[in-house]
C-alpha cells in the first residue's frame, strides 16, 4: 500500500485513541476534584491533568491558572492546542478523508458522524457539567465504535496492522505518561500513606485507563500502589498495560514482516522492549526507580514510532 | 427568449410517454412523503460525505450539492440518438488532437485558423510529435448537452480536460434506489453501475507498450482540499486503484513509481485529475507542489499514459468550439449529429458588427475565461454594464465569442411551493479506450433550482437529479 495511506491510518488510530484518553483524563479529574478538600490534599489535579496530556508548557503560555474551566477548555475545545480533543477529532476526520479508500464504510461513518455531531459542541462549548459529561461520554463512545468497526470490518492486511500499530503505540504512551505524572503517589514512603487521599488518587489513575474494575478482578485486593503499578506495567491481561501494548505491537509488526517477507529495525526494536518488560518484576522496577523506568520506556516507545515511520511510512 | 421546452408536459395538457408512469406515481404520493424522502436523501449525502469545497470560503467549508428527488427521464430512442452523436463528437475531438500535435492537415486545409491554435495558451508545444498510445487523447469526456426542443441535442461545451461529476451520477442512482424502490419497480431504468468497470478497462487498454500484462493504474488527485476530492476518492475506491498525490510519485530512469510500504512500485497509467499547468513543475508551472517533477520526461519516453493526455484543452477551448461542426465534417466526412449553439466569433468583422448591434440579447463570453467569469449576459445586464462591455469588446474583439441566450429545457422539480419546472442540462461521460468508445446510459443532470435561473453550476445554487434512460 501507499506509504502515505499507511501513515494516515497509523495517525488516524493515534488521534482517536488520544481523544479517548483525554476524555478519560478529564472525566477522572472531575471526579477527584469533586471530593471535599481533605480528601485530595494540596496537589492541583488540573495541573496534573495537563501534565499527563503533555501540554502543560503550551497551556501556561495562554492561561495564568490551571483550574477546571481553563483546563477543560484547553484539553477539550481549544483550537490552538494541537492535541485537544477537538483537534484530534478534526485531524482524525482529515486523515480519514485522505484514506477513505482504505477505510471500511463503518469506520468512515463513525468518524464522519462524530465530526458532524461535534461541530455544534465546538461552536457552543458545554455550559453545564451534564453537557460536559455527555460530551466526554460521546468521545469515548466514538473511540469504542471506531475501534470496534475496525476490528469487525477491516480486512486483516497491512492496512489493519498499521492502524493497530498507531493504536497501541499511542495507548502505551498514554499509560506510561499517567504513571509518570502520578508516580509520586504510588511511592509508599510519602507521608500520607494509605490515607483517603491516596485511595482517591489511585482510583483516579485506574479510572483514567478504565482499569478500576479490572484491578479488583485481577488482585481481589484493596488498592495498593505496588499492585497498581504491576497491573499497568506488567500485567499483559490488561489491554492498556505496557506489556499488553507491546505484545500487540510485536505481533502486528511480525504480521507486516511476514506479509512483506522482510523484517527490519522496527521489529527488532519492538521485540527488545517487549523482552525487557517480560523479564522485569515490580521489585526491580521500584529498586531502579519508577520514574526512571517509565522515562526510559517513554523514550523507547517514541523511538519505535520514529523507526516505524522511517521503515514504512515515508 | 423563447418558451422553454418542457420535458414532461406537452403543451395542451398531455404527457410525454417517458414521464407517464412518473406522473401517476407523483399523483399517488403525498407531498409530505416526498419532503420526507428529500430530507432522508440529504442526510445520506452528508453521512457518506458527498460534499464539495467552495473556494474562497472559510476553511473546512464543505457543502452539499442539493439533490432533487424527481428523476429526469429520457426515452431509449432519444438516448440512442444522443449516444450516436456523442460518440461521433468524441471521435472527432480525438482525431483533431492527433492532427494538431502531428500533421496539422486541418490547418493546411484552412478549416481552423492557425493563430487560434498557436497563440492559444492551452496549446502545448511539448506535445508536438508526441506519440500517445492508440492515439487516444481524450479518454474521459464530459460533454455538456442542453435541449431546446424535442428533436435536437445541443452541445454547450466539450469538456476534454478533467471533467468531473460522474460520482454524482453514480451516487444519485444509489440513493434513489434506496429511497424509491417502488418507483424503480414501475420503470425499466438502464443501469449505470458498470461505469467504474468500463473506466478501468478503458484505462488499462491504453497502457504503454512496456507495461506488464496487468498494468498498474493510479488516480492522481490534487489532495483533500480540492473541490472534487470526494469524487477522486470515490472513483479510486470503485476502481480498486491507488489514490495518489504528487508527493506519492517519483520518477526514476524516466519511469513512474509510487512510494509504498514495500518500496517503490511502477505505475503504468495515471488517471490524472490535476490540470496540465500543475502536473510537472519542471515543464509547466514551477511553483506547483501538486505535480510530479519529471513526469513529462517519463511521458515523452513513452513509459506512462496520462488520461486525459496533456494538451487536450486545445480541443474544448471556447475559440475552437464554434469550429466543431466543421471539425466533425473534416475528419469523419459526416454531418454532425449534435448541434452547436450558434456562435458569433467577434474576431470576424461581420460577426462583431452583429454582436455590437445586439448586445442586449446575447451572451458574450471570454474565449479563455471559465466558470462564468468575464461574461456578459445581455438580457440580465444593466445599460451601463453593456456599454462598458461594448468598449472592452471593441478593444479586443478576438478575445470574445457571443451566443444567443438559450431557453434550456425544464423538468419537474421539488420547490418550496410544490413541483415546478426548472431548467436542466446534462453531462454524459464518454469513455474511449484502445478499441471501444462506451457511454453509460444517462449522465449527470444539473438543475437550476432558482425559478427562471439558467445557471446550473453547483457553486451558484445549482442542484442535481438522477437521470433515467428507459430501456424499452
Amino acid at each position: 500500500m501507499l506509504s502515505r495511506t499507511a501513515e494516515n491510518l497509523y495517525w488516524l488510530a493515534r488521534y482517536v485513541e488520544r481523544a479517548e484518553y483525554l476524555a478519560r483524563t478529564i472525566d477522572a479529574t472531575l471526579r477527584v476534584t469533586a471530593l471535599p478538600a481533605t480528601y485530595i490534599g494540596k496537589t492541583n489535579e488540573w495541573d496534573s491533568a495537563l501534565l499527563t496530556a503533555g501540554v502543560a508548557a503550551s497551556f501556561y503560555q495562554q492561561y495564568q491558572e490551571a483550574n477546571e474551566a481553563n483546563v477543560v477548555d484547553y484539553l477539550s475545545f481549544s483550537a490552538s492546542n494541537p492535541s485537544s480533543i477537538r483537534n484530534c477529532i478534526e485531524a482524525a476526520r482529515l486523515n480519514s478523508r485522505s484514506v477513505r479508500t482504505a477505510l471500511t464504510s463503518e469506520m468512515w461513518d463513525t468518524i464522519n458522524s462524530a465530526w458532524i455531531e461535534l461541530q455544534e459542541v465546538w461552536s457552543k462549548g458545554t455550559s453545564t457539567r451534564e453537557e460536559l459529561a455527555k460530551f466526554l461520554r460521546f468521545v469515548q463512545e466514538t473511540s469504542l465504535r471506531f475501534d470496534g468497526s475496525a476490528y469487525r470490518t477491516m480486512l486483516r492486511n497491512d492496512a489493519y496492522w498499521f492502524s493497530r500499530l498507531g493504536l497501541h503505540l499511542e495507548r502505551a504512551d498514554n499509560t506510561a505518561r499517567i504513571l509518570d505524572v502520578k508516580y509520586h503517589v504510588l511511592l509508599p514512603e510519602e507521608e500520607h500513606v494509605g490515607g483517603p487521599l491516596d485511595f482517591y488518587q489511585w482510583s483516579s489513575i485506574l479510572r483514567s485507563v478504565s482499569a478500576l474494575t479490572a484491578y479488583h478482578w485481577v488482585y481481589r485486593e484493596t488498592l495498593k500502589p505496588w499492585l497498581i503499578a504491576d497491573l499497568l506495567i506488567l500485567n499483559d491481561t490488561l489491554p492498556r498495560s505496557l506489556a499488553s501494548c507491546y505484545g500487540n505491537l510485536v505481533r502486528n509488526l511480525d504480521q507486516i514482516g511476514v506479509a512483506y517477507g522482510r523484517q527490519g529495525p522496527a521489529q527488532r526494536h519492538a521485540r527488545g522492549i517487549r523482552n525487557r518488560l517480560e523479564h522485569s518484576n515490580m521489585n526491580d522496577i521500584f529498586q531502579h526507580g519508577v520514574h526512571e523506568f517509565i522515562q526510559e520506556f517513554i523514550a523507547d516507545n517514541s523511538r519505535l514510532g520514529e523507526i516505524v515511520t522511517k521503515q514504512y511510512l515515508i | 427568449m423563447a418558451v422553454a421546452f418542457d420535458e414532461m408536459n406537452i403543451p395542451g395538457g398531455d404527457l410525454r410517454p417517458a414521464y407517464q408512469e412518473l406522473a401517476r406515481w407523483i399523483k399517488e404520493t403525498p407531498p409530505e412523503a416526498l419532503e420526507y424522502r428529500r430530507q432522508e436523501a440529504e442526510l445520506l449525502f452528508r453521512r457518506i460525505g458527498i460534499t464539495f469545497a467552495v473556494y474562497g470560503e472559510a476553511e473546512s467549508t464543505e457543502r452539499l450539492i442539493p439533490f432533487d428527488v424527481i428523476p429526469r427521464i429520457m426515452s431509449g430512442k432519444e438516448w440512442a440518438l444522443l449516444e450516436k452523436g456523442l460518440k461521433q463528437r468524441v471521435r472527432a475531438l480525438n482525431m483533431f488532437l492527433r492532427d494538431i500535435y502531428h500533421g496539422r492537415d486541418i490547418l493546411r486545409a484552412e478549416v481552423v485558423p492557425d493563430d487560434l491554435i498557436f497563440q492559444n495558451p492551452v496549446f502545448r508545444p511539448e506535445m508536438n510529435g508526441q506519440q500517445v498510445p492508440h492515439d487516444v487523447y481524450v479518454h474521459i469526456a464530459g460533454i455538456d448537452i442542453v435541449r431546446v426542443d424535442a428533436e435536437d441535442f445541443i452541445v454547450l461545451e466539450d469538456n476534454a480536460r478533467t471533467p468531473s461529476g460522474v460520482s454524482y451520477m453514480l451516487e444519485n442512482r444509489e440513493i434513489m434506489m434506496r429511497l424509491f424502490p417502488d418507483l424503480f419497480a414501475r420503470h425499466r431504468v438502464a443501469p449505470v453501475e458498470r461505469y467504474p468497470d468500463e473506466l478501468l478497462s478503458a484505462l488499462r487498454s491504453v497502457a504503454p507498450q512496456g507495461a506488464s500484462g496487468e498494468p498498474t493504474v493510479a488516480l492522481l488527485t490534487p489532495g483533500v482540499y480540492n473541490s472534487a476530492y470526494y469524487e477522486h476518492s470515490f472513483l479510486a475506491d470503485k476502481l480498486g486503484i491507488e489514490l495518489v498525490e504528487g508527493r506519492d510519485l517519483i520518477i526514476k530512469n524516466n519511469e513512474v513509481f509510487m512510494r509504498t510500504t514495500e518500496g517503490l512500485k511502477r505505475v503504468d497509467v495515471i488517471y490524472r485529475r490535476v490540470d496540465d499547468d500543475f502536473i510537472d513543475p519542471l515543464t509547466f508551472r514551477p511553483d506547483s507542489v501538486l505535480g510530479v517533477p519529471g513526469l513529462m520526461s517519463a511521458y515523452a519516453a513513452g513509459n506512462i499514459t496520462l488520461a486525459n493526455a496533456v494538451g487536450t484543452g486545445i480541443a474544448d477551448d471556447k475559440a475552437i468550439y464554434s469550429y466543431m461542426p466543421d471539425i466533425v465534417k473534416f475528419y469523419l466526412g459526416e454531418e454532425p449529429i449534435l448541434k452547436n449553439v450558434p456562435t458569433w466569433r467577434c474576431r470576424e468583422p461581420k460577426d462583431l458588427a452583429y454582436v455590437l448591434d445586439n448586445l442586449g440579447e446575447l451572451v458574450v463570453k471570454e474565449v479563455h475565461g471559465s466558470g462564468g467569469y468575464g461574461m456578459l449576459i445581455g438580457p440580465a445586464a444593466t445599460k451601463a454594464t453593456i456599454e462598458a462591455f461594448r468598449e472592452k469588446l471593441k478593444r479586443e474583439p478576438e478575445g470574445f465569442i457571443a451566443q444567443p441566450t438559450l431557453a434550456l429545457s425544464t423538468c419537474p422539480t421539488c420547490t418550496a411551493s410544490g413541483l415546478a419546472p426548472r431548467h436542466v442540462d446534462l453531462r454524459p461521460f464518454v469513455l474511449t479506450g484502445s478499441k471501444t468508445t462506451t457511454i453509460v446510459p444517462g449522465g449527470l443532470t444539473r438543475v437550476a433550482l432558482k425559478e427562471g435561473s439558467l445557471v446550473v453550476n453547483s457553486s451558484q445554487g445549482g442542484g442535481t437529479k438522477d437521470t433515467w434512460i428507459l430501456d424499452e
